[in-house]
């Protein structure tokens, strides 16, 4: 697992409070680890300061899933 | 009841008469208070009145790095994450529309509705992850009935009430409030200068028959503070001695 994969994971389980197996690659924030949509928002300000990184309003509704946010900083980063 | 101990607050315009009167009340109460306003001697001397739980935040307002900053810094002097923000700080340019210029709207909107917004801003982020939090702000009768010479101040006012009201349903989930005080004419160095028969027609307008005073705005605000408070939010408390019943 990526460097920012695993940072990410830390993020979430610290914000939802849930258990670290169940933030896999594919959990929906909202769907499967019980996010409504304030803690969204939080989720991606933490992600914001974590990686120094700005996401957009259009881009952040797009982030759902774990792997969505990864992804979305992944590129972030690389360009 | 009431009680705000173990609570800290930051009270905007402490340095004034209805600022000076809520700080004490919540300090009163319990609460540890950080005082802010311009004027830091007159801040230090309410806080040496107040003795132990009181600190200083000298900041204006009109400045946005300023209004960004405060809660930080004040959540360093208290050495406490706040739990309690009230929004009390405001200043007038009154004159009538066709005579105002650019800058009275202008100072009005940054001090009275983008100062008070940029705090709760700041005060939420921690507010919403605490799951727990205070927000009250001032405004006043004239942003619900308007005021001739006030169209800057009435409409920051106005503006208030609609912000708190959004603010509330979105931090409402986390279980913070968001509440208005809107006060009515409340006996103030101001006000004291006013000829009897003003005084007197404007008592006459008021049901309960005297102006307010600060104490009466203070315990408003304390009753919002508190945890007895917990499941009103978005609202606006009038207290206006009957003037204006909205």
């Amino acid at each position: 697992m990526s460097d920012i994969a695993d940072k990410v994971k830390k993020i979430v389980v610290e914000h939802l409070g849930v258990d670290e197996s169940k933030v896999t690659p594919d959990a929906s924030f909202i769907d499967d680890l019980g996010a409504d949509s304030l803690d969204t928002v939080e989720l991606v300000m933490a992600f914001e300061e974590a990686f120094s990184v700005e996401i957009p309003e259009d881009a952040a509704e797009k982030i759902a899933t774990v792997k969505d946010a990864i992804d979305y900083i992944e590129k972030q980063k690389a360009a | 009841m009431f009680s705000l101990s173990g609570k800290t607050a930051l009270v905007t315009g402490a340095s004034g008469g209805i600022g000076a009167a809520i700080a004490r009340q919540l300090h009163a109460q319990g609460a540890t208070v950080v005082l802010s306003g311009t004027r830091e001697a007159a801040l230090q001397e309410l806080a040496d009145s107040l003795g132990e739980r009181a600190h200083i935040a000298v900041a204006n307002l009109s400045d946005p790095a300023e209004a960004d900053g405060l809660v930080a810094k004040a959540e360093a002097v208290a050495g406490a994450p706040l739990d309690i923000l009230v929004n009390n700080a405001g200043l007038t340019r009154d004159t009538l529309a066709i005579r105002m210029k650019d800058s009275d709207w202008s100072q009005v909107m940054t001090v009275d509705l983008e100062s008070p917004f940029r705090l709760a801003r700041a005060a939420l982020k921690g507010m919403l992850r605490r799951r727990a939090g205070r927000i009250i702000s001032i405004a006043s009768v004239v942003g619900t009935t308007g005021n001739a010479g006030q169209a800057n101040y009435a409409a920051a006012k106005a503006g208030i009430v609609g912000m708190s009201k959004s603010l509330a349903q979105e931090a409402g989930p986390r279980g913070v409030t968001v509440n208005v005080v809107a006060p009515g004419f409340i006996e103030t160095p101001m006000t004291d200068v006013l000829p009897e028969t003003v005084r007197e027609k404007l008592i006459g307008s008021i049901p309960l028959g005297r102006m307010g005073n600060t104490g009466d705005v203070a315990s408003a605000v304390v009753y919002l503070a508190s945890d007895e408070a917990a499941w009103v939010t978005g609202t606006t408390l009038h207290v206006n001695g009957g003037m204006a019943m909205v």
